[in-house]
């Protein structure tokens, strides 16, 4: 049962402020409440898995390969911790960012709705289940790209919205080659059926929808365009989660699914995730010198940092894998941390615009070091967290002799640092143009206390990187090697 | 039969992409929907098409020739189910931004980017 | 719109419907049927006042507001998952509390349990949720046609 609270506790949530519709203060309440709920639940499963190795349920007790499995091993445990995390920060962020009339539009109802599918796509271990949960995140995340109806909201939703139909639709028309082929949909199962028969034009095709499908969702190269045309339309705290989670189920799917279901080395997948994780990279880095708004550069870095972790799966290797499971880690609070700064920021100087913004050192210059932190990290200076994954790849692309690889990991944090340096010169240390005294506005509590949590979680990941590194090894060794998930969930192979 | 459908399902995913490249919202959605019932086409497909055999198991035996599986089946309604929920939204999404925007054309909706106006 | 058969209509049809939605929501227990098809079916009904006489007195035939009917049922399909946990510690499984196993291996009783509670709730997500669609829609295109026409 420990394995559905993710699941349950946010659909509770969503039922419990829908119902709450008159009172928007009993909303938040709830909302809150249902976000710490979340976290102790995820808490409770990442410790079980880290005691006890990985755990699996079966929902009404229809043995697996029948039934519906939810399967929880390190990776998941960890993703579903970082939802939980990420889920309570944006939601106290979100009181003092999200609008009165976007709380009555559903704003909390719709957010634990997209936790929901989070929740269960992180968790599932049968893949049209992971298919249903895409769809509840995906549904839920339309009405919050569109909540509030500004005329760029709609724009960008268009875009969002058409690409992410065709990968729903790949996605399925996968499935059901491979339900076609193999005869089931549990992904453990579907380890042991399809074990041997890698050259089956059949399982290819199916694993080309499919991996079209999770590309599209983690805005992979060359099917990213949606990402920067929509992320930076919504309030603040939505973009935030968005850009925290949203891209990284993805991102979790590929790492699943071309590690259980199919085994990709060899085959002609492999040299396509390869360059298009180094493209995405490249498209990434040089998309965000290109912008100068706050939001749309970091927009762009999501692209950059996904093909990193893209990148570290795909060249395969034990440290690669770990590096990009660990950066993936990071990147998750990194993103949350800068977007929800970007809101912060946005309403000291007014405006998110480079033109329009500035001075923000003069007037809060204990602000912007908290800024600067996940700024840092995100371009990957040492201590911090950013540091150590890219360290890892470099070391893992060199191990394989692969100077390029190594090269194009080196040159895409420096122009991450590049991108970063921009956006604090014209934001932060350049003056106001309407003079400093334009920054008269004072953050309150809702503000600062996710943003120093999460700087600090940050920092934290940054000095004790060396157990992170352990358990991103342990992660790799899992995605490497699946049987501990294998028996979790199949039981004892006879 | 399967090659039937197999035909069906090549030409619904022709047409649906030749809509698509029209560049206004509405066609592109048209011819979402006409993939998305071809890739429905193909899960059908997979669990065996068979005429006149219910997939009922005689009491006493534990499995049946010839029937088709029921499963694919009831992944297909779930598929359509999600489908029709996610279409109906981006109709209301299309009207709406006929409405805001003022166009059908995708390559003239700039709001979300702007600067993007000079090169297209 | 204003025509009268069809408002004369609703009112005579709209009462069948619903019963025929409680009727095919039961029979879904152990035949085709159930919440779905029933829920939609209860949907249709209040779709067909709305067309006759308005989305106000569909309002307010349905009582409550759409978005909490459908709250309330997917806290009933909740409940009726956590129902299955709590007696045998699997999510979602068949609880039957009305119905007594005989030694002799027969069973006996109301087959009422937590599978029921489950449909009910989908039943109600389902009409919550078609109905809020269908009058948030003619909200809209109201609001844009009065919008339009200044």
């Amino acid at each position: 049962m420990l394995l559905f609270w993710p699941v349950v506790i946010p659909f509770f949530t969503a039922v419990l402020t829908l119902l709450a519709w008159r009172s928007p203060e009993i909303q938040r309440g709830l909302s809150l409440m249902g976000a710490f709920a979340l976290l102790a639940s995820a808490l409770a499963i990442f410790s079980h898995t880290l005691n006890y190795g990985p755990v699996a349920a079966q929902a009404g007790g229809w043995d697996a390969p029948f039934g519906i499995t939810m399967v929880a091993d390190a990776l998941s445990a960890t993703m579903v911790l970082l939802v939980g995390v990420v889920a309570t920060a944006v939601i106290l962020f979100s009181f003092s960012d999200v609008t009165r009339e976007e709380e009555h539009f559903g704003y909390h109802p719709l957010t634990h709705a997209l936790l929901a599918g989070l929740g269960g796509a992180f968790l599932t271990g049968d893949i049209f289940n992971m298919y249903v949960w895409f769809e509840v995140m995906l549904i839920a995340s339309f009405g919050l790209l569109v909540i509030g109806g500004q005329p760029n909201q709609i724009a960008g939703a268009i875009k969002y919205v058409g690409l992410n139909l065709i990968a729903t639709v790949a996605f399925i028309a996968g499935v059901g080659l491979l339900y076609g082929t193999a005869g089931t949909v549990n992904m453990s199962d579907l380890h042991n059926v399809l074990n041997g028969r890698e050259g089956d034009s059949v399982v290819t095709a199916s694993a080309a929808f499919l991996l079209f499908a999770f590309a599209s969702k983690a805005a992979l190269f060359p099917l990213f365009f949606w990402l920067p045309a929509s992320y930076h339309t919504p309030s603040f705290s939505t973009s935030a989660m968005f850009s925290a989670l949203v891209t990284k189920v993805g991102v979790y799917a590929l790492f699943r699914v071309f590690s259980l279901v199919y085994d990709i080395e060899g085959s002609i997948l492999e040299p396509i995730l390869l360059w298009g994780a180094v493209l995405t990279m490249a498209f990434g880095v040089f998309g965000a010198l290109s912008q100068s708004s706050v939001r749309r550069v970091l927009g762009y870095t999501i692209i950059g940092s996904i093909g990193m972790m893209i990148l570290g799966f795909a060249v395969g290797s034990r440290l690669a894998v770990a590096a990009g499971v660990f950066y993936l880690f990071q990147d998750v609070l990194v993103k949350a941390a800068l977007f929800l700064s970007a809101g912060a920021t946005a309403r000291l100087t007014g405006s998110e615009l480079f033109a329009r913004s500035g001075g923000v050192w003069r007037s809060r210059p204990f602000f912007a070091v908290v800024l600067l932190i996940p700024a840092l990290s995100l371009a990957g200076v040492p201590p911090l967290s950013g540091f150590w994954p890219k360290l890892m790849l470099v070391q893992a692309t060199l191990e394989q002799g692969s100077w390029f690889l190594a090269f194009a990991t080196l040159a895409t944090g420096f122009f991450m640092l590049f991108a970063v340096a921009r956006v604090w010169s014209a934001v932060i240390w350049s003056a106001h143009p309407d003079g400093d005294r334009a920054i008269t506005r004072t953050l309150d509590g809702p503000t600062w206390a996710p943003l120093v949590s999460l700087t600090l979680l940050v920092i934290f990941i940054g000095l004790n990187a060396g157990n992170f590194v352990d358990l991103t090894l342990t992660i790799a060794d899992q995605i490497i090697d699946p049987t501990a998930y294998l028996t979790a969930v199949l039981g004892e192979p006879k | 039969m399967e090659i039937m459908l197999a035909v069906l399902a090549g030409f619904l995913v022709s047409a649906g992409a030749y809509l698509m490249m029209s560049g206004k919202t509405l066609p592109y959605l048209f011819g979402l929907t006409m993939i998305s019932n071809a890739a429905n086409i193909i899960i059908f497909c997979a669990g065996r098409l068979t005429f006149g055999a219910p997939p009922l198991i005689p009491e006493g035996e534990k499995y049946i020739e010839g029937a088709a599986n029921a499963l694919p089946q009831a992944l297909v309604l779930t598929a359509i189910v999600i489908g029709f929920g996610l279409l109906v939204f981006a109709l209301t999404l299309a009207y709406r931004s006929w409405f805001v925007l003022g166009t059908v054309e995708m390559d003239d909706m700039h709001e979300s980017e702007p600067g993007t106006e000079v090169i297209s | 719109m204003n025509s009268l058969i069809l408002s004369t209509a609703a009112r005579l049809v709209m009462p069948l419907i619903l019963v025929l939605a409680v009727f095919v929501f039961y029979r879904g227990h152990n035949e085709p049927g159930g919440g779905f098809i029933g829920g939609l079916l209860a949907a249709t009904a209040f779709a067909l006042l709305e067309m006759a006489q308005g989305v106000e007195t569909a309002r307010r035939a349905l009582r409550f507001r759409p978005q909490s009917i459908a709250a309330v049922g997917l806290g009933c399909t909740l409940i009726g998952g956590l129902w299955g946990a709590l007696a045998y510690g699997y999510f979602l499984k068949g609880v039957w509390p009305l119905i007594t196993k005989h030694a002799d291996g027969s069973k006996s009783g109301l087959p009422f349990g937590s599978i029921f509670l489950f449909d009910f709730g989908v039943f109600l997500v389902v009409l919550g949720g078609v109905c809020c669609i269908l009058f948030a829609l003619e909200d809209v295109v109201q609001s844009d046609s009065e919008a339009g026409g200044d």
